[in-house]
């Protein structure tokens, strides 16, 4: 199988079966899902129940074909782009996404985590372009301002998510989502979960700060001078395409965040007085 | 002694920050943040201008150190980035339009 010669014969406006439909809404962009299989999309219900928008205008439409024929997801995923085509491909789905035309089809098996995948490449590309970024993250919104918490794997996002106050939305433990707005930027939850296994809320919230997690003895924030906290966010950046435009575009956008948000390393030892830090 | 002409690369990302000249290779995504010396090459590096001349203009004149110095971590520098893609050197003048076809990569 290759991305290249996927042909969605089945969409080319030819009568074909009835096609499920179904909005998920992250970050304020709706993407409509078609499939013809009913369990494939009360599988996406279930997934993205809290960030389902069925009145929103779809923002972008992709076409997902279920097939049982793949290789194993063990795979790098492999993202490159034709023109305004940006093709998808791992063992366990290939898609296309036209950037114009704002339709994109997938080719996968039932696998949830395949169109998780390929949800969280689409919203990193459309990001890209707005300046935005998805981020290794646990995030949280507290008294009207959200705060984003970075770090590696072990680094103690979801740690710090399962201490939160009863005054702390949590947006995500795993995965934060960053959009522009005038000259700051804002918070949004998200369904991509981790250790904690519990999607985000579906809310959002001008960024206050974001910290760089590390584990210590006692708790503290130290600011970061810009310089020093670019470094660090570049590596919990999550960006898939090795696109030399789009690579600009992020270090655009991350060189232009960490001129205009807070950033600061957050040392903490994993009990919830952290918390009486974060205001 | 062969001229060096030098030229920044098409695949790199750059920004002031803090003062400071960052770099990234869109190739690699390597960051490399230059000293003073190294931004002034940089911005120098204009594929038309020798790198001697460079040297002369933007190093010795601007801060103090010997020429036959400056000129050898000059083009240390440059070498090292040339291998990484930041820039493309060659013995002849070079314009945006060479870059792929410059001597090194």
């Amino acid at each position: 199988m290759t991305g290249a010669g996927y042909a969605p014969a089945r969409y080319s406006g030819q009568p074909g079966p009835q096609l499920f439909t179904v909005t998920v809404e992250i970050g304020g962009t709706p993407i409509l899902f078609e499939t013809s299989d009913p369990d494939f999309r009360a599988m996406i219900e279930r997934r993205y129940s809290g960030f389902l928008n069925s009145s929103a205008a779809p923002a972008y439409r992709i076409k997902i074909q279920i097939t049982s024929c793949a290789e194993p997801s063990d795979k790098d995923v492999q993202v490159s782009r034709r023109g305004s085509v940006w093709l998808l491909d791992r063992g366990d789905f290939q898609a296309q996404w036209d950037q114009q035309s704002r339709i994109g089809h997938v080719l996968q098996t039932a696998n949830p985590y395949s169109l998780d995948t390929v949800i969280r490449i689409v919203h990193s590309l459309v990001l890209a372009e707005q300046g935005g970024f998805l981020v290794h993250a646990a995030s949280a919104l507290r008294a009207g301002h959200g705060f984003i918490f970075a770090g590696v794997s072990g680094a103690g996002k979801t740690t710090l998510a399962r201490l939160a106050p009863p005054d702390a939305i949590v947006l995500t433990d795993e995965i934060s989502y960053v959009r522009r707005q005038g000259n700051g930027y804002r918070a949004y939850g998200t369904p991509f979960a981790g250790e904690l296994a519990r999607v985000g809320e579906n809310v959002s919230a001008p960024l206050a700060e974001l910290y760089l997690l590390e584990q210590g003895k006692k708790n503290r924030i130290e600011p970061l001078e810009p310089l020093a906290a670019a470094r660090a966010l570049m590596r919990h950046i999550l960006f898939f395409a090795r696109d030399e435009e789009m690579v600009k575009k992020v270090f655009d956008s991350v060189m232009t965040f960490v001129s205009r948000v807070r950033i600061s390393r957050l040392v903490f030892t994993p009990d919830e007085r952290v918390w009486g830090l974060i205001e | 002694m062969n001229e060096k002409y030098v030229i920044r690369s098409k695949a790199v990302a750059s920004r002031i920050l803090g003062g400071e000249m960052v770099i990234m290779s869109a190739v690699d995504s390597t960051l490399f943040i230059l000293n003073e010396v190294g931004a002034q090459i940089w911005l120098a590096a204009d594929g038309q201008t020798s790198l001697s001349e460079i040297v002369k203009r933007n190093v010795c004149e601007e801060f103090e150190v010997h020429p036959d110095v400056a000129y050898s971590d000059a083009q240390e520098f440059v070498d090292a980035l040339a291998n990484h893609g930041i820039f493309q050197t060659s013995e002849r003048p070079l314009s945006c339009l060479d870059q792929s076809a410059s001597e090194t990569p």
